[in-house]
């Protein structure tokens, strides 16, 4: 039952009398109420802002902490009202919580920040009402992605390196060029080989210089023996690529299947082909052939580069989108080439001879081509080709934006990553800085202590204040407690190093040292200038 | 009781809107607003006080924020009390029980009038209002039909899952029952007198109408 229900309540039991004459048998009878006292105003101080409410109302939700008797653990009897020294900002949506029982989420609030709050007013986070749940579960599940990859990161770097067994370093390295300096020198050396690859396969074809007789040759023949060359060298180191690669593979078998295994076997084949066919003349053109899948080497780069990593995915992710793509764009092309095909029927010489042939000249205009080699020439063709022209421009250009916007959001969550990572180390190195700090300041403070303690007991005023001065309450107390510790484990033999001046066992100034101590007492001089040999302690 | 409207579009709106257009009929019940009549009026007029007034009149404006119910918003409120059965018909016969000038909402002296009678009203009043909830077709009489009606529509606020499972036939003995009790005459219909008659004579009847009290 909703809380803002309740007050309706009266009304529900009242109507209830329409029961009563048709009842067979007696009603039970009614509860009393105990102690009803009149609804009153209570207030609510949250960090200086007064919120004032009925207390009935914050008695709607007796589990959490307003409106159980845990509040009264904040009353403040002064100004009666009861005081939170927490955020009012997001106080705010907790009282209307109370008053519609529908909590909600404001977005420009941290999350955390706004976790904590509801804990400790205990209010469980799933009463979120819809309009604001799916906004809470997002940011949630990115703070706690946050968290895993701070916790994974901090893992792997704090993870011992000598337990990893030298093949495990290698695929570590393969995997991450940045763990040492030879992975990035193997990194960068292979990038450097797929260029010079995929240079030579595309100045292969080119033309330079004529031989007597003057037939353009191009350079593949010209220089056979140079790229011949290159081309062998390029295949040995990815063949040695893929073969280290493959021998430090967790698993094997998975990495036989990765599609990047697959466009480094693929790169590589033709070579290997090309080695065992040379003499055979049948099968060259087979042989040329194969030489194209030599391109795929251009592939062996999106290891290199991230982006092209995130196209690939992007396409991937994105695959219903360019499947209604091209259904829609196969649907329109038949279509209209079948219309085009009979409109231009009845024309003579027209090169739209059958529905297959009219495709070509469907896609070259629906993409706005236009290349002009197929044209119509009857009037309904004309219409019909306009018509085509147009509608083409529309269905293309409906699933590119969403492919585009798939790009970006995972384009941009990887830029995050990377940002969150880089500043993750400079956080890491802040904390370290912190944490050395304050031990530094520990140490400083136990030495200041022991002089405090000697000030103490002279009752020496002026340089009490004096040393005081650098430290709070807190952190004196603080240094007190670590000091007790440090007491209760160090054995009782060894003596603190003494300061200059002051006694070892009372670390007072050598000319204040306590009658009691029996040395003095006897009118012996310290025997150890600095030690005072009493055993007492 | 003269009702302020303070939308003037909500008037012209009803002029206009003889067509049954949906989208402007969702204009006029959003537009809608409707201040109660003054407090001391109220307070003249009912049988409560000032306090309980105020205690009334939030809860309802919590609920109502435009002033008025309609049914819709009063079978839901209704079925909120009652999850584990179906209060929908019962909630009919209330609102039409309650909307005594019969436009279509409760307004808040409606609803302020009919919680008086019931909880601050004499048995007569109440037994009153009782009979005016069982004639559903507000002719004085209460037919066998009607009886039925009501007595289903009670039996469905329990919902399947009662312990012994009622019967199929449950309601209409339970008619039967009653009519042996209240119809005197036996011709087949209650009036109101009778009905007053028979149930001032039953002891169990007058000591519940005294069960709800103090529910302000």
């Amino acid at each position: 039952m909703a809380a803002g229900v309740a007050a309706w309540l009266p009304f529900a039991r009242a109507a209830a009398i329409g029961w009563m004459p048709v009842a067979n048998c007696p009603m039970p009878l009614a509860p009393t109420e105990k102690n009803k006292r009149q609804d009153e105003l209570i207030i609510l101080n949250v960090s200086g802002r007064r919120f004032q409410t009925w207390r009935t109302t914050l008695e709607r939700y007796p589990d959490t902490l307003l409106g159980s008797t845990e509040k009264e653990f904040f009353f403040n009897e002064d100004t009666k009202e009861y005081f939170f020294d927490r955020d009012p900002e997001v106080f705010r949506c907790i009282l209307n919580f109370y008053r519609t029982g529908k909590l909600h989420y404001p977005r420009y609030e941290c999350i955390s920040a706004y976790d904590e709050e509801l804990a400790f007013y205990g209010i469980l986070p799933e009463i979120i009402g819809d309009c604001c749940y799916e906004e809470y579960k997002d940011r949630k599940r990115e703070n706690a992605e946050r968290l895993m990859d701070d916790n994974d990161s901090e893992n792997n770097q704090e993870g011992s390196m000598p337990s990893l067994s030298f093949r495990q370093t290698m695929w570590r390295a393969f995997e991450n060029p940045h763990t040492s300096t030879l992975a990035l020198v193997f990194y960068y050396v292979t990038g450097f080989f797929i260029a010079v690859s995929v240079i030579t396969n595309v100045v292969e074809t080119v033309p330079c210089g004529t031989v007597p007789g003057n037939k353009e040759l191009p350079c593949g023949e010209r220089y056979a023996v140079a790229f011949f060359c290159l081309d062998t060298a390029c295949v040995m180191i990815f063949t040695v690529e893929y073969l280290l690669r493959l021998f430090a593979a967790p698993s094997r078998y998975r990495f036989i299947r990765s599609v990047m295994s697959i466009i480094d076997v693929v790169a590589i084949m033709p070579y290997y082909i090309g080695l065992v066919m040379t003499n055979n003349e049948d099968v060259s053109g087979a042989f040329v052939t194969l030489r194209v899948f030599r391109v795929f080497r251009i592939f062996k780069f999106s290891r290199h580069s991230q982006g092209l990593r995130i196209l690939g995915y992007t396409l991937k992710s994105c695959a219903s989108e360019l499947g209604f793509l091209l259904f829609s764009l196969t649907m329109a092309i038949i279509i209209f080439a079948t219309v085009m095909f009979y409109a231009e029927k009845g024309s003579s010489a027209s090169k739209f001879t059958s529905i297959p042939a009219s495709f070509w000249y469907t896609i070259v205009t629906m993409t706005t081509l236009g290349y002009g080699d197929m044209v119509p020439k009857t009037i309904a063709g004309k219409i019909f080709g306009s018509i085509c022209s147009l509608s083409g421009v529309l269905v293309i250009a409906l699933p590119v934006p969403v492919i585009v916007s798939n790009f970006s959001r995972i384009y941009h969550q990887n830029q995050r990553a990377d940002k969150r990572r880089a500043q993750k180390k400079a956080r890491l190195a802040r904390i370290r800085v912190a944490k050395t700090g304050s031990s530094n300041a520990y140490l400083h403070s136990k030495r200041n202590g022991l002089l405090n303690e000697a000030l103490e007991l002279t009752g020496s005023t002026e340089e009490e204040q004096h040393m005081t001065k650098g430290t709070s309450l807190i952190e004196s107390q603080h240094h007190h407690l670590l000091h007790c510790l440090e007491k209760t484990t160090v054995s009782t033999n060894t003596i603190p190093p003494p300061r200059p001046g002051l006694c070892a066992w009372h670390g007072l100034p050598m000319d204040k040292v306590p009658t009691e101590c029996s040395e003095v007492a006897l009118g012996q001089a310290h025997p150890v200038p600095g030690v005072c040999q009493r055993g007492w302690f | 009781m003269d009702v302020r409207r303070v939308e003037s579009i909500s008037a012209q709106l009803e002029e206009a809107s003889s067509t049954g257009d949906t989208v402007e009929d969702e204009m006029e019940m959003a537009t809608v607003r409707h201040r109660p009549e003054a407090l001391e009026l109220l307070e003249a007029q009912s049988k409560f006080t000032k306090k309980e007034l105020q205690i009334l009149y939030r809860g309802f404006k919590n609920e109502c924020p435009s002033g008025v119910v309609n049914e819709e918003t009063f079978k839901e409120i209704y079925s909120q009390f009652f999850p584990q059965g179906d209060s929908t018909t019962y909630a009919h016969f209330l609102f039409n029980a309650f909307d005594t000038d019969h436009n279509g909402s409760v307004s808040f002296e409606d609803f302020v009038m009919g919680l008086s009678i019931l909880l601050r009203g004499t048995v007569q009043e109440k037994l009153n209002w009782a009979f005016n909830l069982y004639d559903i077709n507000k002719d004085g009489y209460i037919t066998k039909e009607e009886m039925l009606d009501i007595m289903k529509a009670i039996y469905d606020m329990m919902g399947k899952c009662t312990y012994p499972v009622l019967k199929e036939d449950a309601p209409r003995q339970h008619v039967e029952t009653f009519f042996q009790k209240m119809d005197k005459n036996k011709d087949g219909v209650v009036t109101i007198d009778e009905f007053i008659e028979s149930c001032q004579k039953d002891e169990n009847i007058m000591r519940s109408m005294q069960l709800f009290e103090n529910v302000i």
